[in-house]
């Protein structure tokens, strides 16, 4: 008896919603073995991470709060991924668009009806034009936008190190590396006297944007061509190059956005590790999405219950805060696995007997 | 004679495809068998499973009447099962002894080379053939190199020679070359499985023909028991073949012409040199010549998608030579191209999307900024009636329609905004004879309509049976034209090698 290894057919989608779930119930369990040896009770923890981070408007609104800039990221390098382009740089995207939006708090004087309009221009073009960059590269040179987007991260966050250590560092205070407090006129409105702004409703309304410009329009239907075919797009007479450009410099900007969130509606100033790694996450998202809109939402309120939950067990049982980043490792590991059974299956093979 | 070979029940499954199914022949000690069938009907799986690429899932292969199992295609090789690939495996860089003492077994680490080069000019005096045993293989005709990939299996002493459509890339000259070998081969006792759907080649040096259609052997004949006719209808059983007409008589008008233009490809060297057509109004002008001398980068300069180096193209008058691939489009020039899953189709989009690939920008399928999703469905609904198109559930990607369906929706795409000249690079390579001449009605009824078709193929049946004119291209120049109901197929075939008629 021997097993083979045979490409699918295209399965159903009730068959490929079964294998997504059954890859996360394994993800689940596995990390249930780390909670065990880490000494805890696994099904205690699991019950706790849904506990804190739903049971309570407390919770929830944490959960909201966390999703709002998983979300705006996600859907910036879902829509590179329809090209397939890989913008590894949404991370360095976001601390552009935060330092965009926080020049403008600081520095503009601006009103109130107009301060936050111009806040988020300022992320979406500082953004926008910081992936640009890639996006030039690879348009006129074919420059791997992996490589580039990648390392302009760090030019990204020593960049916005530089500010805040130095010419916008708060005068009055106390040398800590923070700007000043935005004024009033630069935050968003706050909900339910909890931490949850309008950064997520902002957030849905990117996902609804996205949605209809890739699904519904003629700029969308070219992205979605190009990424399955440059060779025919060309050969219909579509400009990839500059398809391209715009793609890569629409992703930034979208992240830019995810950038203006959090200092407008969670820090109310730029200060160091505004993202803990939420361009990363985003990969991770925006792969798990499958390349649609809502799954982009969906799996990013996942993600925040995993992130709001794996911080009460930090409390809780004094779990080390690698313990969420492992199961976010988990989780893609066994999705990507559940790809590999949904294109291919095993099957035992008799070996005849006259060999 | 004895029974070199024995396939017994073959079955191979693809998911969701029985490649084969109840495949048995034999292949007697020398003798020329050929295996005739359309495209798709098993005839490269049916090689690879004796090859040792893929296992049989059922059935057995009897070597001398052992059974026998290969794993690898090294196995089969060692038992003396060679092929002659369709694609060559050579090195281009390196020379011709080289790359055939590559191929040689059990050599001793200090190899004897000169011994080894004596005997390998030997076997190719044997055979009357002109090979300079130090050139770069790069320098040599496609027929010389695919003498040494013949000479490769023969210092191997292979008793099995395969051949997959080895006459597609020669020349009628060099192809009866070819056969004159191959006849040689037979008498010195060697087996050799020889692949083609050309059926003049099949009836000259077949001594049996077994007919595979949809996986499975329909039947094995004797040399005597057929002719063109029978074999025709067996390979195409009871599938309905579209008719057509030839269009009637052309004009004299000219809708589109090339003056010396010269195309140069990546590497800087040209494709097209100095080269100079005319077409002429609803004509269906046939563009013969092998492989690779040009064919691709005339098709590529007239659609816009290669940069034209020199010269001039002409549209109705009007130079449209600088254009970019949309413009020609408006031109009025639609393309069907060589690789269709390659440039033809976006292969994760739907049929409804890749009907509009082209026209996607065109008013009637978009609301402003929106496409129009009605007008969409509306124009895949009519283009699948119109065209005969197999479509799959609504929505699902074009990629898993088959060939000759994805075929049918370009060119419908193509077709769809009536073009005044069509390109078609090879358009019915790989189809099976029904999708192929469904190809051929098309283009016939567009020529009716007043379109123009350059129509370039390596099949001179196909250019007989359907052009009104032939142009003959060689290394990117225009050798002459012909006319097909006059011309000779040697004398097309002279001109294929570059000599130009007196």
């Amino acid at each position: 008896m021997i097993l083979r290894i045979e490409k699918r057919e295209q399965g159903s989608a009730l068959f490929r919603s079964l294998t997504t779930t059954a890859s996360l119930l394994c993800a689940l369990l596995f990390a249930g073995f780390l909670l065990f040896f880490a000494g805890v009770d696994p099904a205690a923890a699991y019950l706790e991470i849904l506990k804190e981070s739903l049971g309570s408007s407390y919770g929830l609104s944490e959960t909201l709060v966390k999703a709002t800039p998983l979300i705006i990221t996600g859907l910036a390098v879902s829509i590179a991924f329809r090209m397939q382009i890989w913008n590894i740089g949404a991370e360095g995207q976001i601390y552009m668009g935060a330092c965009g939006a926080t020049g403008v708090a600081l520095f503009s004087g601006l009103d109130s009806p107009l301060m936050l309009p111009a806040m988020f221009a300022a992320a979406f073009i500082a953004g926008g034009l910081w992936a640009a960059v890639a996006g030039l590269l690879r348009a006129l040179w074919q420059v791997n936008e992996v490589i580039v987007t990648l390392l302009m991260n760090y030019i990204a966050i020593l960049l916005t190190n530089y500010l805040i250590f130095g010419p916008w560092k708060n005068p009055d205070g106390y040398n800590f590396p923070l700007t000043a407090q935005f004024s009033d006129a630069a935050r968003l409105t706050e909900y339910f006297n909890t931490r949850l702004h309008s950064g997520f409703f902002l957030a849905l309304f990117c996902a609804l944007a996205v949605y209809l410009l890739m699904e519904r329009t003629i700029w969308g239907f070219q992205v979605k061509a190009i990424g399955s075919n440059p060779a025919a797009a060309r050969y219909a007479g579509m400009k990839t190059g500059l398809a391209i450009f715009l793609v890569l410099a629409l992703s930034g900007a979208i992240a830019g956005v995810a950038g203006f969130s959090e200092v407008a509606g969670l820090q109310h100033r730029l200060q160091h590790g505004i993202s803990p790694g939420y361009g990363y996450t985003a990969i991770i998202i925006a792969w798990l999405a499958r390349r649609s809109a809502l799954g982009v939402v969906i799996v990013s309120l996942l993600m925040g219950i995993l992130l709001v939950g794996g911080d009460s067990l930090q409390l809780s049982w004094q779990l080390p805060v690698a313990f969420a980043y492992a199961f976010q490792g988990l989780i893609l590991f066994f999705l990507l696995a559940s790809d590999f059974f949904i294109n291919f299956r095993l099957r035992r093979v008799k070996e005849t007997d006259d060999a | 004679m004895p029974n070199l070979l024995q396939l017994q029940h073959i079955r191979k499954t693809f998911p969701g495809v029985v490649a084969l199914d109840e495949v048995s022949f034999t292949i007697a000690a020398g003798e020329i068998h050929t295996l005739l069938g359309e495209n798709g009907a098993g005839k490269s799986t049916l090689m690879n499973v004796l090859t040792g690429f893929y296992a049989p899932d059922q059935g057995n292969i009897l070597l001398d009447d052992q059974p026998v199992r290969f794993a690898s295609p090294r196995e089969s090789l060692s038992q003396g099962i060679g092929m002659v690939y369709q694609h060559f495996m050579l090195v281009p860089a390196h020379s011709v002894l080289e790359n055939i003492l590559v191929a040689l077994q059990n050599v001793p680490l200090l190899f004897p080379r000169r011994q080894l080069r004596e005997k390998i000019a030997q076997t190719i005096a044997d055979f009357g053939l002109e090979l300079d045993l130090d050139s770069p293989v790069w320098k040599l005709s496609i027929g010389a190199q695919q003498w040494i990939e013949l000479i490769k299996l023969l210092m191997r002493d292979c008793r099995l020679l395969i051949l997959d459509e080895p006459t597609a890339v020669l020349t009628p000259q060099e192809a009866a070359k070819l056969f004159k070998v191959l006849a040689k081969l037979k008498q010195q006792g060697k087996s050799i499985i020889f692949i083609s759907h050309k059926m003049r080649e099949v009836m000259e040096i077949s001594d049996r023909v077994t007919i595979l259609k949809k996986g499975r052997s329909v039947t094995t004949l004797e040399s005597g028991e057929f002719d063109q006719n029978r074999l025709a209808a067996l390979m195409i059983g009871n599938d309905r073949i579209p008719e057509w007409q030839k269009s009637l008589p052309f004009s004299d008008e000219l809708v589109l012409e090339i003056e010396n233009l010269a195309v140069r490809n990546d590497r800087g060297l040209a494709d097209l040199d100095n080269f100079s057509l005319q077409l002429k109004k609803g004509e269906i002008l046939g563009i013969a010549g092998i492989a690779g001398n040009g064919q691709k980068a005339l098709a590529e300069a007239l659609t816009g998608l290669a940069r034209v180096d020199s010269g001039k193209v002409l549209a109705a008058g009007a130079d449209i030579t600088r254009s970019c691939a949309r413009s020609s489009y408006i031109a009025g020039i639609a393309h069907i191209p060589e690789d269709r899953k390659a440039i033809g189709i976006a292969p994760d989009l739907s049929l409804d999307e890749n009907l509009i690939l082209k026209s996607f920008r065109s008013a009637r399928f978009r609301n402003g900024f929106f496409q129009s999703r009605r007008a969409i469905r509306q124009n895949a609904q009519e283009k699948i009636e119109q065209f005969a198109i197999k479509a799959g559930p609504s929505g699902s990607p074009v990629r898993l329609l088959s060939g000759g369906n994805i075929q049918k929706v370009i060119i419908a795409r193509e077709l769809s905004e009536r073009p005044q000249v069509l390109v078609a690079l090879y358009p019915t390579r790989g189809l099976d004879i029904g999708s192929a001449e469904y190809v051929h009605k098309v283009i016939a009824e567009g020529a009716g309509d007043g379109m123009s078709t350059i129509l370039i193929s390596e099949d001179l049946d196909e250019l007989y049976k359907i052009s009104d004119r032939i142009a003959v291209i060689f290394r990117g120049q225009l050798v002459g034209y012909v006319d097909p109901a006059t011309a000779s197929r040697e004398q097309i075939g002279l001109m294929m090698s570059g000599e130009v008629p007196a």
